[in-house]
């Protein structure tokens, strides 16, 4: 039997209970949460599971939403079961004040240099990397650049604010001030 | 002894050399840094590292409507821009939900298999030239040249092509562009072929390339590789099969596989693959010409909110006049929403992850860049190899420095 999101999320269920939340199927794929403490437990189950099989890790990387208090960060992987042609997106979320998160070198290799990357950019600390230094950017720097905080403009400018790139929240946050 | 020269400690009871290849050096074509521990010539271990000419890509398109991010896509894989910029449209496209007419899928393929060729022919004559061949460089790279005046006709801009727009090309192909398009499909055949006499079977080559930096298909996947370096390890993954975007499902293709993953097998599923991309061309070609009237003239989709109008309407008509200035101040809020959208990039699975928030920018876009993913396994496919080896390896790749470093 061919798999479908249906399955896919009957067999997560019934193997994790209440403890995924969020479903969706934005734009077809099967994404839902999981909370940080068992995203190696979903990893490896989705691996191990004879009839799941999501053992290619497409793509690993992280959001960070300011807004969202106590879950600032978001470690988003993409896996994909590469014999039924599937694929779904898994996301942990975690604070920006302890962001621990449990590495997946031990089950993917490709997982490596990725997890470096999140490190580099937002500050994620995979625990259970061998390696985990920065990789893009230069050792010394002592912020993690893709944190929302860090603006791409230059100061000095200042009509290149949220507002102009239609961000109504960010608009809000401002007003409040 | 030799007191005025400040040696690191324990290097000279070290019994192993230490060597910086990279970060630039002429053999890896790019800007890499590896750092061997050398027995003799064979390499006992190797660092990596990578970053040299990272530009903050993803930091970037967090301020930049989506059409001004094409550029930045550009500078991925520069060998095969076009693919880049076709993915990003194409991502663009699903989340906005653009469907696009069948004209220009087809000749979205055209211009994708051209670019794929094109980076195929450079990988495969470097392989070449880094085992000591240097003429096959020579004969196929004036082919790229080809490849080359054909976009410059589509889009008018040669290496970094910013080509195409979302929801269709930017004009209509010229009769000019097909003539050269027929002219690189009669005479490309004939020097691939030409290229194919020369290495396939040369003792020399086969020698140099057999059993070098091999990698078993199970580690292939575990290190994340796609592309034709996983499909020379024997995995028949390709995304154009799996993930059919613009119309692939229409074409009749095969999709070459090796069985070791070493150069040897890496060579030739590329230069199998060339065949395939000049068959796809011919497809897509016959396909367009079967387009009469009206409907040949068709080049891009209908949507005006991502689409320029043609300048002339914009002086004298209302509506192109209120769209050309939204689109042109990237005042057109997108759908909230996220999608992965991967095409079959040049060297593997080119993802694009957006995220929209409702706003005019993607509130995070990250490329899952395939080299970066399948440079980790450098070192283990050249450790207990020979420092040449290790350069051949690395060429057979198909490492790009603007893709691993975003």
């Amino acid at each position: 039997m061919a798999l479908t999101n249906e399955t896919v999320k009957q067999a997560l269920v019934e193997k994790f209970g209440e403890a995924l939340t969020g479903w969706d199927e934005p734009y077809g794929m099967l994404t839902f949460a999981a909370p940080k403490e068992m995203n190696l437990k979903v990893l490896q189950f989705l691996f191990d599971d004879e009839s799941l099989k999501f053992r290619f890790l497409t793509d690993l990387q992280a959001v960070h939403f300011p807004n969202n208090p106590g879950a600032e960060l978001a470690v988003v992987y993409h896996l994909h079961n590469l014999q039924d042609n599937i694929r779904l997106r898994f996301k942990v979320f975690t604070s920006v004040n302890n962001p621990e998160v449990f590495s997946a070198t031990a089950l993917y290799q490709s997982a490596n240099w990725m997890e470096r990357e999140t490190y580099d950019f937002f500050g994620v600390q995979f625990v259970g990397h061998p390696n985990l230094i920065r990789i893009l950017n230069v050792d010394e720097m002592d912020y993690f650049p893709l944190r929302k905080e860090y603006p791409v403009e230059e100061q000095s400018r200042v009509d290149k604010d949220d507002e102009m790139f239609g961000r109504v929240h960010a608009k809000n946050v401002k007003n409040n001030e | 002894m030799n007191n005025h020269i400040l040696l690191p400690k324990g290097s000279l009871e070290k019994q192993t050399t230490t060597l910086n290849l990279g970060p630039t050096h002429p053999a890896t074509h790019g800007v890499f840094q590896n750092i061997l521990e050398l027995d003799g010539e064979k390499i006992l271990k190797a660092t990596s590292t990578v970053g040299y000419i990272h530009r903050a890509f993803e930091k970037i398109a967090e301020r930049r409507p989506l059409y001004q991010i094409t550029p930045l896509t550009d500078r991925l894989n520069y060998c095969s821009s076009p693919i880049n910029n076709m993915g990003w449209h194409i991502a663009c496209e699903r989340l906005l939900k653009i469907t696009l007419p069948k004209r220009v899928d087809y000749l979205r393929v055209i211009i994708m298999e051209l670019a794929r060729i094109s980076d195929h022919l450079i990988c495969n004559s470097i392989v070449g030239v880094d085992s000591g061949a240097y003429s096959g460089f020579l004969y196929l790279m004036q082919y790229r040249e080809l490849i080359y005046e054909i976009y410059e006709e589509v889009c008018g801009a040669r290496l970094t092509t910013n080509i195409g727009r979302i929801g269709g090309f930017e004009r209509n192909f010229t009769d000019t562009a097909f003539q050269k398009l027929e002219k690189f499909l009669e005479e490309y055949p004939k020097q691939l072929k030409e290229f194919e006499n020369l290495f396939t079977r040369n003792r020399i080559f086969m020698e140099r390339t057999i059993g070098c930096g091999p990698i078993s298909a199970e580690r292939a996947l575990n290190y994340g590789f796609t592309g034709p370096n996983l499909r020379a390890a024997g995995v028949d993954y390709d995304v154009r099969v799996h993930t059919p975007y613009s119309s692939y499902q229409d074409f009749d293709f095969t999709i070459p596989v090796g069985t070791t993953g070493d150069c040897y097998d890496r060579f030739l599923v590329r230069n199998e693959e060339m065949w395939q991309s000049l068959s796809l061309i011919k497809q897509a070609y016959q396909k367009v010409q079967e387009f009469k009237g009206a409907e040949a003239e068709v080049f891009h989709a209908d949507t005006p909110a991502y689409y320029l109008p043609p300048k002339q309407d914009v002086y004298t008509k209302m509506e192109e006049m209120i769209y050309h200035f939204k689109i042109v101040m990237g005042e057109i809020d997108m759908p909230v929403g996220e999608v992965y959208s991967p095409v079959e990039g040049a060297n593997g699975e080119l993802g694009f992850y957006l995220i929209s928030d409702g706003s005019r920018t993607p509130y995070r876009l990250h490329f899952r860049r395939p080299c970066f993913i399948y440079y980790q396994a450098y070192p283990e496919l050249i450790k207990n190899g020979m420092l040449s080896d290790a350069i051949i390896t690395m060429s057979s790749l198909n490492l790009i420095a603007g893709e691993l470093d975003a």
